[in-house]
C-alpha cells in the first residue's frame, strides 16, 4: 500500500515538474495542478491511510492506542484542495487574458517584463 | 478561518479572557470587514475610498494597542473556538509578530491613501480597495498565527489577493508578469503545502510551539533538516532569496504603484517573517547546517540583488532589485543567529519596510509628473520639484546605509553581530553590497533629479495634467509621513532598538513563546 503511494505520488511530482518546464503556458497550469494533487496525496499518505484501524477511543480506554487511521490530513488535504481549486480556476482565466493580450502561449517568447527598458502601467 | 480540527474532546477550558482575544483577532477582522464593506459601495468611489482610508486607520491603531499589550504584558496567544492549543488554531503576538502588524497598518495606510489619487476608476470599479483589505487581511494573518497549516491558509489568502491587484487592469505587460508571479508562488505553495504534510506525519502536530518541543526529541537529525530545507525553500521563494528571486523583478514593476509599492513593502516580508519564524521556533537543534545554509543564501541574495539591480535602467525595475538585496540582509542576521544579529534582522525589516514603500511611492509621483519610469527620459526633477527630491533622498540614502538613517543604525548592528561572532565574509559582502547600493541610488538621483532635463520634448510630457489640490495631497503626504518616520528612527534609534532587541531575545529563546502558547494544554 505504501509503496503503491509513493510511486503514485513521485510519478505525479515528475509528471507536474515536466509539465512545468515546457514551454506552452496551458501545460504549465497543468503541472501546477499536477503538483498540488501531488502534495495533496502525499499528506494522505502521511496519515496511514488502511482499513479496520478508525481513529476511535476503545471503550474502557482513555487515549488512542496506535496503530489508527489519522483522519487530520483528510482534513488538511479538503481545505488543500478547495484552496487549489480556486487557485487554478484563477490561473486558468490568467493565460487565457495573457494569450490575449500577449499575443502567445510560447513561454519563451513571454519576456518583455524581463527585458532592461521595459515601461509598466503607472 | 475558523475550523475544528480533529482531536481528542477537551474537558475544562481556558481561562477567559476577553480583551486579549479581541486584540488578537481584530488585525484579521477589520481588514476583513472593510473589504466586504468596500465592495458594496463600487458606485461611489469617494465613500468607497473614504472606508478604505477608514478601515486601515483602525487597522493601525488596533495593531498598536496589540503592540502595548505586548509589550507590557508578555507574549499573548488564542486559540480559536476555545480548543486548547495543540489542538486549535492558536493565534500568537510576541514582540516581534505584533511590531509587524504595527508596520502592516502604517504602510497600509500609507498606500491606502496613495492610491486614492493612484488607481483609475476602471481598477477601483473591479475592486481594488477590497483586495487590496484582503491582502493586508492575510498579511496580518500569517503574522499572527501560531499553526503551520494555518499559516498555509493565510498565504493563500495573500496570494489569491496579489495576484488579483496584479492582474487587475489587464495590460499585457501585467497579465505577462502575472504569470510569471502566479507560477512560482504556485510552486512554493506546493513545497509548502508537502513540508506542512510531512511535518505532521513526522511529529503529529501542526502547532509551531508543539512541533518546537517535539521536533527537539527526533532521534534522527536529518528528518528535521530535510523539513527545515523544504521549508527554506517554500518561504524562499516568497521571500526571494538568491536563486529562487527571478519572479521578483520580473513582475513588481508592472502593476500601479500603489500596488507594487503594498507588495515591495509588506509581502517579500512575510515571507522573512516565515523563515525567521520557522528557524528561530522549530529548527534550531542543527545549527551548524541550516543557518549555515542560511549565511551562504544572504551572502549571494545580497550580491546578485545589487548586481542586477546596476544595469537596470528603469525607476522600479532598479528598486525591484534592491528588495532581493535588502532581503539578504535581513537574513543574514537569522543565518547569525546570536540575539544580537537577530535584533539586527528585526531591525532591518521594520526599516525596510518604510523605506522600500516609500520609494516606490517616490517613484509614482516622478511618474504622475512625467508620465515614464525610464531614466533616461528623466531629468531636471531637482529645479522643478525640490521636495519630492528631498523626500526621494531620505529613504535612499537611508537604504545605502548612510548615517544618521535608519538604514545605517540596521547595518551598523548587523555589522557588529557579525564581527562578534566572527563572521568577517559576511560582513565584508555585506558592506560592499551597502557600496552597490549606494551606487545604484546615485543612479536613480543623478539620471531623474540631478541631470538637466532632455529639452525639446515639448513644453507638457504626455499624459500630466494639472494637479488638482485633493491629489497633491494623496500622493504627497504618504511620502513626506513615511520620511519623517525614517528620519524619526534615525535621529531617536533607542525606541526601535529597544524593540529589536525585545523581540530578538523572545525569537532567541522560545520558552517563553512555547509557554504563552501551551498555557491551557491539559
Amino acid at each position: 500500500m505504501e509503496l503503491v503511494f509513493a510511486l503514485v505520488i513521485g510519478g505525479l511530482y515528475a509528471a507536474g515538474i515536466y509539465m512545468i518546464l515546457r514551454r506552452s503556458i496551458v501545460k504549465l497550469i497543468i503541472g501546477l495542478a499536477l503538483l498540488s494533487q501531488a502534495a495533496n496525496l502525499l499528506i494522505f499518505a502521511v496519515g496511514r491511510p488502511g482499513r479496520g484501524t478508525p481513529p476511535i477511543v476503545a471503550k474502557d480506554a482513555t487515549t488512542l492506542l496506535p496503530p489508527f487511521s489519522d483522519p487530520l490530513p483528510q482534513a488538511l488535504i479538503l481545505t488543500a484542495i478547495v484552496i487549489s481549486f480556486a487557485v487554478t480556476a484563477f490561473a486558468l482565466i490568467l493565460i487565457k487574458r495573457a494569450y490575449q493580450e500577449v499575443g502567445t502561449d510560447d513561454l519563451d517568447a513571454m519576456r518583455t517584463t524581463d527585458q532592461r527598458q521595459h515601461a509598466g502601467t503607472p | 478561518m475558523i475550523w475544528m480540527r480533529c482531536g481528542q474532546p477537551i474537558n475544562g477550558s481556558m481561562p477567559e479572557r476577553p480583551d486579549m482575544n479581541t486584540l488578537l483577532v481584530l488585525p484579521i477582522l477589520i481588514p476583513f470587514s472593510t473589504g466586504l464593506v468596500a465592495l458594496f459601495f463600487w458606485r461611489q468611489p469617494r465613500l468607497q475610498g473614504a472606508i478604505s482610508v477608514g478601515g486601515c486607520v483602525a487597522l493601525l491603531i488596533s495593531s498598536l494597542f496589540l503592540f502595548a499589550s505586548v509589550w507590557q504584558g508578555g507574549i499573548q496567544a488564542v486559540t480559536m473556538g476555545d480548543w486548547p492549543a495543540p489542538f486549535g488554531i492558536a493565534l500568537v503576538a510576541d514582540v516581534f509578530a505584533s511590531m509587524m502588524v504595527v508596520l502592516a497598518g502604517i504602510t497600509g495606510l500609507a498606500v491606502a491613501v496613495y492610491a486614492l489619487a493612484n488607481i483609475d476608476a476602471q481598477r477601483r470599479a473591479f475592486g481594488y480597495h477590497t483586495f487590496f483589505h484582503i491582502l493586508l487581511m492575510g498579511v496580518c494573518g500569517a503574522f499572527l498565527t501560531g499553526d503551520v497549516f494555518n499559516l498555509y491558509v493565510w498565504f493563500e489568502v495573500m496570494l489569491i489577493a496579489s495576484f488579483v491587484l496584479l492582474a487587475l487592469g489587464g495590460v499585457a505587460s501585467q497579465l505577462e508578469g502575472a504569470v510569471k508571479y502566479v507560477t512560482l508562488n504556485l510552486i512554493s505553495s506546493a513545497f509548502f503545502l508537502a513540508a506542512a504534510g510531512i511535518l505532521y506525519g513526522t511529529v503529529g502536530t501542526l502547532n509551531m510551539a508543539d512541533a518546537s518541543l517535539r521536533l527537539q526529541t527526533l532521534q534522527n537529525p536529518w528528518v528535521s533538516n530535510l523539513l527545515a530545507m523544504l521549508f527554506l525553500v517554500a518561504f524562499g521563494i516568497k521571500a526571494a532569496i538568491f536563486p529562487l528571486f527571478f519572479w521578483l523583478p520580473a513582475s513588481y514593476h508592472t502593476p500601479p504603484v500603489a500596488v507594487s509599492a503594498v507588495f515591495a513593502g509588506l509581502l517579500t516580508k512575510v515571507g522573512v517573517y516565515a523563515l525567521v519564524r520557522v528557524f528561530t521556533l522549530m529548527f534550531t537543534s542543527d545549527v551548524g547546517f541550516t543557518h549555515a545554509v542560511i549565511l551562504v543564501l544572504a551572502g549571494t541574495t545580497m550580491i546578485s540583488g545589487v548586481f542586477g539591480a546596476m544595469v537596470q535602467k528603469d525607476f522600479r525595475r532598479i528598486l525591484s532589485f534592491h528588495i532581493v538585496s535588502q532581503i539578504g540582509y535581513m537574513i543574514m542576521g537569522l543565518g547569525m543567529f546570536t540575539p544580537l544579529a537577530l535584533a539586527g534582522s528585526v531591525f532591518y525589516i521594520a526599516h525596510h519596510i518604510l523605506v522600500k514603500t516609500n520609494l516606490f511611492l517616490v517613484s509614482g509621483v516622478v511618474h504622475r509628473l512625467r508620465g515614464t519610469f525610464e531614466l533616461s527620459s528623466l531629468g531636471g526633477l531637482y529645479r522643478s520639484a525640490p521636495l519630492l527630491s528631498v523626500v526621494f533622498l531620505i529613504p535612499a540614502l537611508s537604504l545605502a546605509g548612510i548615517p544618521p538613517l535608519s538604514g545605517f543604525w540596521a547595518k551598523f548592528v548587523l555589522v557588529q553581530a557579525g564581527i562578534n561572532a566572527g563572521g568577517y565574509t559576511i560582513v565584508a559582502v555585506a558592506l560592499v553590497g551597502g557600496i552597490l547600493t549606494l551606487f545604484s541610488m546615485t543612479k536613480i538621483w543623478g539620471e531623474a533629479f540631478w541631470k538637466k532635463e532632455e529639452s525639446g520634448g515639448g513644453p507638457e510630457p504626455p499624459g500630466v495634467e494639472v494637479w488638482t489640490a485633493g491629489e497633491r495631497v494623496a500622493y504627497y503626504v504618504p511620502i513626506i509621513v513615511l520620511a519623517a518616520l525614517t528620519v524619526s528612527i534615525g535621529l531617536t534609534v533607542a525606541p526601535l532598538m529597544d524593540v529589536a532587541l525585545r523581540a530578538a531575545a523572545q525569537l532567541a529563546d522560545p520558552a517563553a513563546y512555547v509557554a504563552a502558547v501551551l498555557a491551557g494544554r491539559p
